[in-house]
């Protein structure tokens, strides 16, 4: 028999909260770059519970970025999944997005899948080669196969690869 | 009164701020599958990328300044050459590499002083967009900085041409640099930027590069503008038509 506070507690249970949110937000994906939660590359600014309103902030990484369509459809997406039914999804331009941003997570995830790490915009540390870590590498071309990242080759291995550019 | 007179200087200063950047990036466009190699084609597709950005951002906000309703794609779509205010210098055909190179670093100069002035503007989404900017414009800075000293200090034909690129575009850098009622009404609200407070940091940077390049500083004075009042060359309407076919033909078409 389900008594009034059972279904009170399973009411209550089913009303999704923030953390919640940012759960299901962790399942966003860059979609060109597939290893990098939205999260991990800082493009998530904000996330904020308005009764059942659901607000989320997000930056672009370039004004042109055209990722970002994607981006806020998979996020409207994961969030309905979640049991958000109304949710905003605002592009908030300032402050504007650095390459600082990107968690410690994300530039091992970089790494990883073969795209050499912006250093932080402090410092300047050379560039290795995602493949053979050498530092003897060059720049190829500043603009790669998207917006934030640099072609580079490394005189080392000879294996051309990206540079997500520092910003 | 005065208000409406003020805020359509604000709308009109931040839409051609927004056509700059709409009109240059359609020149890069049309690089794309032509550019002299893959790597470049990319570059200057992703450089067009981003002024295209810019001109979104921009033109929504002087959408929402205007106060009529209108967004970035009635700015950009229906409006008629006459109506927009860009430089002349971003409407000039892209000619061959060296003279996109040219037109290029002449406006890229200016505008890493334009948005570098402009973050501290008192208009906090137009301070937003143009911090976002500047760093954009580092990086399209030194594209084009690096090509002409390439192109300069190269071969024989490769300097003839860089010349003949800076030579060609000079007389129409001066329309960066001259202010008209817009401009004088945006300085004292603290919004924009005095275009003549410009001049000397672009001078000095740009004949820098020119010397570095082996190149030389171009004598014909620089004297043309318009572009600003709406009175441009007679490339912008060949640029708008191809831009705006689609739309005006099938309005309001959504892909």
């Amino acid at each position: 028999m389900v008594t009034a506070i059972d279904a009170w507690a399973q009411m209550v249970k089913s009303e999704p909260t923030v953390e919640d949110a940012w759960r299901a937000l962790e399942g966003v994906v860059d979609p060109e770059i597939p290893v990098l939660t939205i999260g991990d590359l800082g493009i998530l600014r904000d996330v904020r519970l308005f009764g059942t309103r659901l607000n989320v902030d997000i930056t672009p990484t370039y004004s042109g970025c055209p990722a970002m369509e994607t981006i806020r459809s998979d996020i409207g997406q994961a969030l309905a999944d979640a049991g958000f039914e109304e949710v905003t999804v605002r592009t908030v331009l300032d402050e504007a997005w650095t390459t600082d941003w990107i968690s410690e997570r994300g530039r091992r995830r970089l790494h990883e899948y073969g795209i050499a790490p912006p250093s932080l915009t402090s410092t300047s540390k050379p560039v290795r080669c995602p493949q053979c870590a050498a530092d003897h590498v060059r720049v190829v071309s500043e603009f790669g196969s998207t917006a934030c990242k640099a072609l580079m080759v490394c005189e080392v291995c000879r294996e051309p690869f990206d540079h997500f550019k520092v910003l | 009164m005065a208000g409406a007179v003020s805020d359509d200087e604000h709308f009109r200063y931040v839409l051609r701020h927004a056509d700059d950047n709409l009109v240059i990036a359609q020149r890069y466009g049309e690089w794309i599958s032509r550019g002299p190699e893959l790597e470049e084609d990319i570059a200057l597709a992703n450089i067009g990328l981003d002024h295209l950005g810019q001109a979104r951002s921009l033109l929504t906000h002087a959408g929402e300044l205007e106060g009529a309703g209108r967004t970035e794609d009635d700015l950009a779509m229906f409006r008629t050459e006459r109506e927009f205010e860009n430089l002349t210098l971003v409407e000039q055909p892209n000619g061959d590499f060296a003279a996109t190179v040219a037109r290029g670093f002449l406006f890229d100069t200016y505008q890493l002083g334009l948005w570098e002035a402009l973050s501290s503007s008192a208009d906090p989404t137009l301070a937003g967009i143009a911090r976002k900017a500047h760093k954009e414009a580092r990086y399209h800075h030194r594209h084009s900085t690096r090509w002409v000293i390439r192109l300069g200090d190269g071969t024989e034909e490769s300097r003839r041409r860089m010349q003949a690129g800076l030579d060609r575009l000079w007389p129409l850098t001066a329309e960066m640099f001259t202010s008209d009622h817009v401009d004088q009404a945006m300085v004292e609200r603290g919004i924009g930027v005095d275009p003549s407070s410009l001049h000397l940091e672009w001078s000095q940077a740009v004949e820098d590069v020119i010397d570095e390049a082996t190149l030389e500083i171009p004598t014909e004075p620089a004297s043309q503008t318009g572009g600003r009042s709406g009175r441009h060359s007679e490339h912008l309407g060949h640029l708008v038509a191809e831009m705006q076919w689609l739309q005006r033909s099938m309005p309001g078409l959504r892909w």
